[in-house]
């Protein structure tokens, strides 16, 4: 479903912030991109998403390149995704309601009564029935978490985008929000990449994970595989373990 | 040696950048022309566009206006007093304000009360991340938030103009006809004489603030869509909005003023 090879980007007259990055996801399948702050995770999310292109490398996504110079075709293929942002990017004049039923509305020919009915299922699904007449200003930042989540599947897309889902949530909601990513993964057989460097919740959901560094990636595997990997900088990003820390290059 | 090729390698940069920022408005805005259906397929955003832009700019504009035509009443009786002309007053203060001053100073006013909200507006949208959301949801932006407003500004203005002039010339009204003794017969019989729907109201004031409107939005809407996502980039860009939208009034002013009414035509 996702296919980066030897992708690469940097903004004009500046050093790379992705170098020679290559993952695949498949479908029903939660990936990890995980990293130190800064290292272009999200850059990189932003580049399965089309919103960027990349200077070098090809991203395929349901078997085709990203059309990123044919803007109806790009929209086309946005119809199959979903993405939720870090800050759930709500429409702030919008109800909840209509914050999820505005891509239905957008781009799909339902009438009132189906969007109605879909846009209600989407919050029983994320647990806001209840909050749908509310604005997202009197909603706290998990449940607006939980609406974006919500809009970002109302088009049943089949390709899945998280960037930082987790970020400044406390423990419950976090656990709320790792529960309903992989629940939709699974109920919906998307493709799903996960951008988080929360490490407990990720590992819980993830069927694999790429572990960036600097600008690249530096290991992967199996939540399993990279739980026991050796290498110093991985043992510490995962465990945060003081005997690993690097001191002038020597562990 | 090195440091002219470094300077001329700066200049070089710089003179790039302009151009590819100016291509690129040049196809936003071709890409807004191009979106006249959203006065059909999305008439509730035009229409709450244009109430938002026109009924909040409302107050500024008649209460300008009337200060303006007063003061211009004043100027003119003062001048024309002098070669014992000061019938005629009513007549320049209507022509002042139909020909220059109304899409003027209207497009300038709406520059600062209506174009900066909506810079304002977009730019808080972009470091939302609002408007990356619409894009993900194959979502058009610029059919769905830059094109009502760039729409609704080109209606708006020329709307603002047309009560804009009458306001201003009911306070010309006030000053020559109420204080000064002007006769009020005098004073609206010769505005009926001297001043021609087609040359005057049409070309001087019509054409000019839909122009003026089209270029005001345009600005405000790019600057908002280039601020940078942070509140300092929004800050600045509403800045740019003012200032730039101010002085490309002025220039668009002279232009077509030399075009329309330039003894040669």
């Amino acid at each position: 479903m996702i296919n980066l090879e030897h992708v690469s980007f940097r903004y004009p007259h500046s050093a790379p912030i992705v170098r020679d990055v290559g993952l695949s996801v498949n479908k029903g399948q939660v990936v990890a991109v995980m990293g130190p702050s800064g290292c272009g995770k999200t850059t990189l999310l932003r580049i399965v998403a089309g919103l960027l292109q990349p200077y070098e490398g090809r991203v395929q996504l349901f078997g085709q390149v990203i059309p990123y110079e044919q803007a109806t075709k790009l929209r086309e293929l946005r119809t199959k995704m979903g993405m939720l942002f870090q800050f759930g990017a709500l429409f702030t004049d919008m109800s909840v309601f209509d914050n999820v039923a505005f891509p239905l509305r957008e781009t799909t020919q339902l009438n009132e009564r189906q969007i109605n009915e879909c846009v209600m299922q989407k919050l029983t699904a994320v647990g806001l029935a209840d909050a749908a007449q509310k604005m997202p200003a009197e909603i706290s930042g998990g449940m607006a978490r939980r609406v974006a989540l919500a809009r970002a599947i109302a088009q049943n897309p089949q390709i899945m985008l998280f960037d930082e889902p987790f970020t400044g949530l406390d423990p419950i909601a976090m656990d709320t929000i790792a529960s309903l990513i992989r629940e939709q993964t699974d109920a919906l057989n998307a493709a799903s990449i996960v951008v988080s460097h929360d490490v407990q919740e990720t590992f819980s959901i993830s069927d694999y994970i790429y572990v960036m560094h600097q600008s690249g990636i530096v290991a992967h595997g199996t939540p399993s595989e990279l739980t026991h990997h050796t290498d110093p900088f991985i043992r510490r990003f995962i465990h945060g373990r003081e005997d690993t820390l690097v001191h002038g290059g020597h562990v | 040696m090195s440091w002219v090729l470094n300077k001329l390698a700066d200049l070089g940069k710089t003179v790039i950048e302009k151009l590819l920022h100016l291509g690129y408005a040049m196809r936003m805005f071709w890409a807004m022309l191009l979106q006249f259906k959203v006065w059909f397929t999305r008439t509730r955003l035009v229409t709450r566009q244009i109430h938002f832009l026109g009924n909040y700019s409302l107050v500024i504009m008649v209460v300008s206006a009337a200060f303006i035509g007063a003061v211009l009443a004043l100027q003119a009786y003062y001048a024309l007093s002098k070669v014992g002309s000061e019938a005629a007053t009513g007549v320049m203060v209507t022509l002042s304000l139909i020909r220059e001053l109304s899409p003027v100073v209207v497009a300038i006013l709406f520059a600062g009360r209506a174009g900066t909200s909506m810079t304002a507006e977009i730019g808080l949208m972009k470091s939302g991340e609002q408007l990356a959301a619409m894009e993900m949801m194959g979502v058009d932006p610029i059919e769905r938030e830059y094109a009502p407003r760039f729409w609704a500004g080109g209606l708006v203005v020329p709307m603002l103009t047309m009560i804009f002039s009458l306001v201003g010339v009911y306070g010309g009204y006030l000053v020559a006809v109420r204080w000064l003794g002007v006769d009020a017969g005098v004073f609206w019989n010769m505005i009926h004489e001297n001043v021609n729907v087609g040359h005057d109201i049409f070309r001087g004031s019509f054409v000019k603030s839909v122009v003026f409107g089209l270029a005001v939005s345009f600005i405000a809407v790019y600057e908002g869509a280039q601020a940078r996502p942070t509140p300092e980039g929004v800050a600045k860009a509403t800045t740019r909005t003012v200032v730039k939208s101010s002085l490309l009034v002025l220039a668009l002013d002279f232009v077509l003023t030399a075009l329309m009414f330039s003894p040669q035509n």
